[in-house]
């Protein structure tokens, strides 16, 4: 579809759609069952293990309960912006796949401002956790709402930065383009530090432990979610998923080469890259107790802001030199 | 600036060691007992209600029903009937009331001829009270059936014996067999011994 990228059929964007749409329900219940079996071997227990094989279904019975459930709007919300906040959350979500290369050719549609697309419309997440919270007329709704505002502002400036030394090297926003300039060697090798940098901040923009403020569930109940049930909150949780699929698919983009590798098809090496650095945030997730709200802030502006800095003036430099 | 920069990288080294340590615990074979499919093995020294100790070589009980262990018990929950079988008595009926029992374990430590053990059971809940009443002349036969060794029969008293069963302080025999009515030899007995008075009102 590279060739045709000018002129994508409807055809193709409705293929593309239903496919995203597939990925994403997939993908989430696929993470929960895995993010359960994660946490239960670090712990060393089974996790689930009675429906289906090693509890591989029980993710399904789960959504299904969750179908089932109740919708409930408390009486004093504010009734148009709650129900519009688990929309506002997903949308994004959904448009983000638009550009995401699977493999050489599975790409929906190759626009030149790939990154800027992706990263512009993960900011949009915020204004729905605000909204979600602020409408929910609840105070540990609004505090998770004002945590999660603070912390993605304070990330999102060391994520692109880092990101920016990336393309300063390629010289373009597609992501095809970076898949293509690391032919020969991936850029977790030549740019370590800036690795690092995108995975702390990642973790943080997908408000997953240790920078789980927003829904911390032992000081703020769930968070911004905490008056959504049912499929709204199903909404929230799904989003939350493929957000992280998301990143892990950014980081597959700009550090470990793509779709590229030996023997197996494009498709599949993108997904294990992405699984492994899915795998990697989980890892931390059951490994990091949860950040205080000043360590959280003092991190992103005293540490992760003048690295990045460095970095990119560092990679400048270099470029400029070579 | 270089306190900064160590504090980083000692920061990092130590985030580092913290997730070794997850990933240990990650590829190491999980603890969990899945229950019902899998059982815990006990220790040795886990006690359980008592049962027969299955002699190897007789490949039956060693119980002589002297009935030292239901005169000893704290609890008088051992309820214990022998017969004259031969010149040997011989137990036909050793009933366990377990929910009165305090694991004090004196009816092991006073038996003649080490009969009694400790069993490893631990899966001892029920619907009623009459799920804690133990059987263990039937719990040793099932432990017999299990090993394919012969299984020893509740003795049928003979004849001679009659006088001397008679005068044994032993009776309670309607209301065991009441309880127990599946116990053939119990209501057997019952024809041929008298039950003493103190001995109803103990049950």
């Amino acid at each position: 579809m590279a060739t045709a990228a000018q002129s994508v059929s409807i055809v193709g964007m409705i293929a593309g759609l239903i496919g995203v749409m597939a990925l994403v329900a997939v993908n989430a219940l696929f993470l929960i069952w895995m993010e359960r079996k994660v946490a239960a071997h670090m712990q060393l227990r089974p996790g689930p293990m009675e429906v289906g094989w090693h509890g591989a279904l029980q993710t399904i019975a789960d959504a299904l309960k969750l179908l089932g459930k109740e919708l409930i709007t408390p009486r004093d919300v504010d009734r148009p912006v709650y129900l519009a906040a688990p929309i506002v959350i997903f949308l994004p979500v959904l448009v983000s796949f638009l550009v995401i290369p699977f493999s050489q050719n599975l790409i929906i549609r190759d626009m030149h401002v790939g990154v800027l697309l992706i990263l512009s419309f993960a900011a949009l997440t915020v204004l729905a956790i605000l909204m979600a919270g602020w409408a929910s007329n609840n105070k540990y709704a609004v505090f998770g709402a004002i945590r999660s505002v603070a912390q993605n502002v304070a990330y999102e400036i060391p994520l692109l930065i880092t990101l920016m030394s990336i393309i300063l090297m390629v010289g373009s926003f597609r992501l095809t383009d970076i898949v293509a300039a690391q032919n020969r060697v991936w850029f977790i090798l030549v740019q370590p530090v800036a690795f690092i940098l995108y995975i702390i901040c990642a973790t943080a923009e997908t408000n997953r432990a240790p920078f789980d403020l927003p829904e911390a569930e032992s000081e703020l109940v769930a968070g911004f979610h905490t008056e959504y049930s049912g499929m709204r909150f199903a909404l929230f949780f799904l989003a939350e998923y493929t957000n992280m699929f998301i990143v892990a698919a950014l980081a597959t983009i700009f550090f470990l080469g793509g779709w590229r590798g030996p023997f197996l098809p494009g498709v599949v090496w993108f997904l294990l890259k992405v699984y492994a650095i899915i795998f990697l945030i989980m890892w931390f997730r059951w490994t990091f107790p949860r950040v205080r709200f000043d360590q959280l802030i003092t991190l992103s502006w005293k540490i992760l802001i003048p690295l990045s800095l460095a970095n990119l003036i560092i990679t400048a430099f270099v470029l400029k030199l070579v | 600036m270089t306190s900064y920069v160590k504090q980083i990288l000692s920061g990092f080294t130590s985030l580092l060691a913290g997730m070794g340590v997850t990933i240990r615990y990650f590829v190491k074979p999980i603890v969990t007992v899945q229950y019902p499919r899998e059982k815990l093995q006990m220790s040795p020294a886990y006690r359980g209600h008592t049962e027969f100790v299955l002699d190897p070589e007789t490949k039956t009980h060693r119980c002589i029903a002297c009935e030292l262990c239901s005169r000893t018990c704290p609890s008088q929950l051992i309820h214990l009937e022998g017969v004259k079988v031969g010149k040997k008595k011989l137990p036909s009926k050793y009933v366990i009331e377990y929910h009165l029992c305090s694991l004090c374990g004196l009816c092991v430590e006073v038996c003649p001829t080490q009969a009694l053990q400790f069993s490893k059971e631990y899966r001892l809940a029920g619907y009623s009270r009459e799920d804690a009443v133990i059987d263990l002349f039937a719990r040793m036969q099932a432990q017999q059936r299990r090993l394919g060794w012969p299984v020893t029969p509740i003795p049928e008293p003979q004849p001679e014996a009659e006088g001397e069963a008679e005068a044994k302080p032993k009776g309670a025999k309607p209301k065991a067999a009441a309880r127990k009515a599946e116990s053939p030899a119990a209501s057997e007995a019952a024809a041929e011994t008298s039950a003493t008075p103190a001995e109803e009102e103990k049950e």
